[in-house]
């Protein structure tokens, strides 16, 4: 056990602190809004050139070219954190399109959309999940009917995220209705302004629109936007599922919630008393500090299994689950210290924190269920995890 | 940086699991429970030859001068095994005489001075119970001593929270639930301080670091067996381990102790290394714990169904394990109470 960082490493965060502190005044605001604000994209190119964003990913297409090093990203994460400046973009064209097709995509796809993305001028969606195929994602229908060099899509999907902002798509689609259901599956790029593409707003509990709905009809895209080959796009995209859990349930981002929450509780008062003060809420507040406390520790356990190049096991399965239920948590610890003045939202004068604990809270149950939701989890815990037997499948009627 | 046992450490462990294994099966624990002397005894004599009562003491007092992530490598096993052990006694008193204690360390070291733990009034004094000291003479009682049968010395806290060692006075055994440790209730009478120590918050926080290892080791093989259970009994011709009432059980508990094991670790090379949020993770160790260690008793349990409730196979042994763990040194909340007065987070009157 040895949690200091060696003197290469101290050095290595000394250049990232000087960095960010000679370019902080060029960092955007949070009046800086839309993904293609200019001055979001001038810090995001800022950011790579500096090797702070898109580290690993290769100079030929617009990445620094650094070698992967856990521990580098690990204290550049904690500069950004200690700092506070906005960190580099985070959508799902960087971390999941990019090294999908980094791992699959052909020299064409690679040369055409990575550098873009990185700078976010190409913003991406992605098109998995349908309105009949969620946890059961390989059910999926859409159908993508071959025609000379093109495709013909029909179908529609769900829970797109940034599908109105995004220029592409990445899609999962059925180019085989008559294979079994993981073996009929494609992966494959195209335009948003594709003709016969209809993108809805779909409003969620939060009263934002978080997500859409998008449809197909007669969509005609050509066959070159398949990533890595017809029929199987399953592979394709159980490489990027991976990347979209490893997102999911950041101890760091949990961590910097609960240290709000502790300021919060300490600053407010009801009847005059700190929240903090009242021993029912104090208890509940320190019931999540060691939870935190848990969840880091379990990230930094992971982080050696990855240097070591070992699985993390149990250590890793867990994180999304126990993640997610954590920030939930949080935030209905400090809607129910806030009492009363906990359930204003969007506006007025006695909101708190913009309205973000209840949206957060309400957000954060979206994730729960979202990514896999929690009892998929616990089945891949028990499963992969436990060495517990599979459901066995029902006979077909 | 490396968040990992040591090689060194990994050999611990598996060389104290690979002794339990045979020194302290089930059969072994359960004549112990039901005070079979002799089988006590061999078990006590068996762990005394592996050397761990200086595993917490200096090298220059004749122990191996490891530290508190190392004793909790050891009393996870312990706690794993349910095996009565003095090794916590021994090692909080080694720790809490870290900076002076020539005249006891290498006793304590060779195994010639045995110590007990007289600490619960540290955190709560109940039935009268309360340690007072005049002109270097100690009175009153303590309650729910650890491992004060069979010690030559104490260590007691008193009403103002400074440790004393005592020659054991008289002891009169208090009977918990859990039948694999004996608990006592001590009488002082004017015995005499052989030695004070300051009040000392990392004490009372080694103590407890240790309880969380003993409930990590015991939740574990709760965990363990109720994998093992659910994935061989069969109703309605399927093993049950496939019914994801009982899957989600299981992937419940490994979901909650598996974090459990990293803070353990974390906490532990915390205080070792002397990082400042290290009594406070430790505490709260204590606390999350003692919370993880109820629901896999009794979630454990239930995936056993019917058998989990008998006898027979014995699992109300690491069930009541966990439950006395939970209460000593400090229930949840008094931790949690406490890691808050640590962070200075209560009001000051």
């Amino acid at each position: 056990m040895d949690l200091s960082f060696s003197p290469e490493y101290e050095a290595f965060r000394k250049e990232v602190a000087g960095i960010l502190a000679a370019n902080a005044h060029l960092a955007p605001t949070p009046d800086d809004r839309g993904m293609k604000n200019p001055t979001r994209q001038a810090w995001q190119k800022l950011l790579i050139e500096n090797g702070l964003a898109a580290r690993t990913i290769p100079t030929e297409y617009g990445g620094y070219g650094a070698e992967p090093d856990i521990l580098k990203s690990r204290i550049i994460a904690e500069e950004f954190a200690r700092t506070g400046l906005p960190r580099a973009m985070s959508n799902q064209g960087i971390s999941m399109l990019v090294p999908t097709l980094l791992e699959l995509g052909t020299p064409e796809q690679k040369a055409a959309y990575i550098r873009p993305t990185l700078y976010g001028e190409m913003i991406w969606c992605q098109g998995y999940s349908e309105p009949g195929a969620g946890s059961d994602l390989a059910a999926l229908r859409t159908a993508a009917v071959s025609d000379g060099d093109d495709y013909i899509i029909n179908g529609s999907k769900i829970w797109t995220s940034t599908a109105r902002q995004a220029d592409m798509i990445f899609c999962l689609v059925r180019t085989d209705p008559d294979a079994k259901k993981h073996h009929g599956i494609s992966y494959i790029l195209f335009p948003m302004d594709t003709p016969g593409i209809e993108v809805r707003p779909l409003v969620d509990m939060t009263g934002a629109a978080n997500f859409n709905e998008v449809f197909f009809t007669d969509v005609r895209v050509p066959k070159s936007g398949i990533v890595f080959a017809e029929n199987k796009g399953w592979q394709v995209a159980n490489a990027t599922l991976t990347h979209e859990r490893g997102m999911l349930g950041d101890p760091n981002a949990t961590k910097a919630r609960l240290v709000e929450l502790v300021e919060l509780m300490k600053r407010e008062t009801v009847n005059g008393e700190r929240l903090i003060d009242n021993p029912l809420l104090r208890d509940r507040l320190l019931k999540l500090q060691g939870e935190v406390y848990a969840m880091q520790a379990n990230g930094l356990r992971i982080t050696t299994h990855s240097l070591k190049k070992e699985s993390a096991g149990l250590a890793g399965l867990v994180v999304k689950l126990m993640g997610c239920e954590l920030n939930h948590e949080i935030a209905r610890l400090a809607i129910d210290a806030l009492g009363e003045l906990g359930v204003m939202y969007e506006e007025g004068g006695h909101l708190r924190a913009n309205g973000a604990w209840q949206a957060r809270y309400m957000y954060d149950l979206g994730l729960i269920i979202g990514g896999g939701t929690a009892q998929i989890q616990k089945n891949i815990i028990a499963e992969r995890g436990l060495g517990l037997p599979r459901e066995p499948k029902l006979a077909k009627a | 940086m490396e968040f990992a046992l040591s090689e060194d450490q990994r050999m611990l462990q598996d060389s104290l699991n690979g002794f339990l294994k045979d020194a302290a099966p089930l059969d072994t624990i359960r004549k112990i429970a039901t005070v079979d002397e002799a089988a006590g005894a061999a078990l006590a004599s068996g762990l005394d030859g592996l050397g761990l009562a200086g595993l917490h003491v200096p090298e220059a007092q004749g122990g191996l001068g490891l530290g508190l992530l190392d004793a909790c490598v050891v009393q996870e096993a312990l706690g794993n095994a349910i095996a009565p052990s003095r090794f916590l006694a021994t090692t909080v008193t080694a720790h809490a005489m870290r900076h002076a204690g020539e005249d006891f360390l290498p006793g304590i070291a060779s195994g010639d001075i045995r110590m007990g733990l007289a600490l619960t009034e540290l955190s709560s004094r109940r039935d009268g119970a309360g340690v007072t000291m005049q002109k270097d003479k100690v009175s009153g009682k303590s309650l729910l001593a650890v491992s004060a049968v069979g010690s030559t010395h104490l260590l007691a806290a008193d009403v103002d929270g400074r440790l004393h060692v005592v020659e054991t006075p008289g002891l009169s055994v208090m009977q918990t639930i859990d039948r694999t440790r004996i608990f006592s209730e001590v009488q002082y009478d004017g015995d005499t301080s052989a030695m004070a120590l300051t009040p000392d918050d990392e004490v009372l926080a080694a103590a407890r670091l240790l309880v969380a290892a003993d409930t990590l080791g015991a939740a574990q093989a709760m965990l363990d067996k109720a994998v093992a259970y659910a994935a061989e009994r069969q109703q309605f011709g399927r093993v049950i381990g496939s019914f994801q009432a009982v899957k989600h059980m299981c992937a419940e508990m490994a979901a909650r102790l598996e974090p459990s094991r990293a803070l353990v670790w974390h906490a532990a090379h915390a205080v070792d290394t002397g990082e400042p949020e290290g009594l406070v993770m430790a505490t709260l160790a204590k606390a999350h714990l003692a919370e993880a260690g109820t629901f896999i008793a009794r979630t454990a349990t239930e995936v056993h169904g019917g058998m989990g409730f008998t006898d027979l196979v014995g699992l109300h042994y690491w069930f009541k394990r966990i439950g006395v763990n939970r209460q000593l040194f400090g229930s949840p909340e008094q931790c949690r109470l406490d890691a808050a007065r640590l962070q200075g987070w209560l009001q000051t009157a």
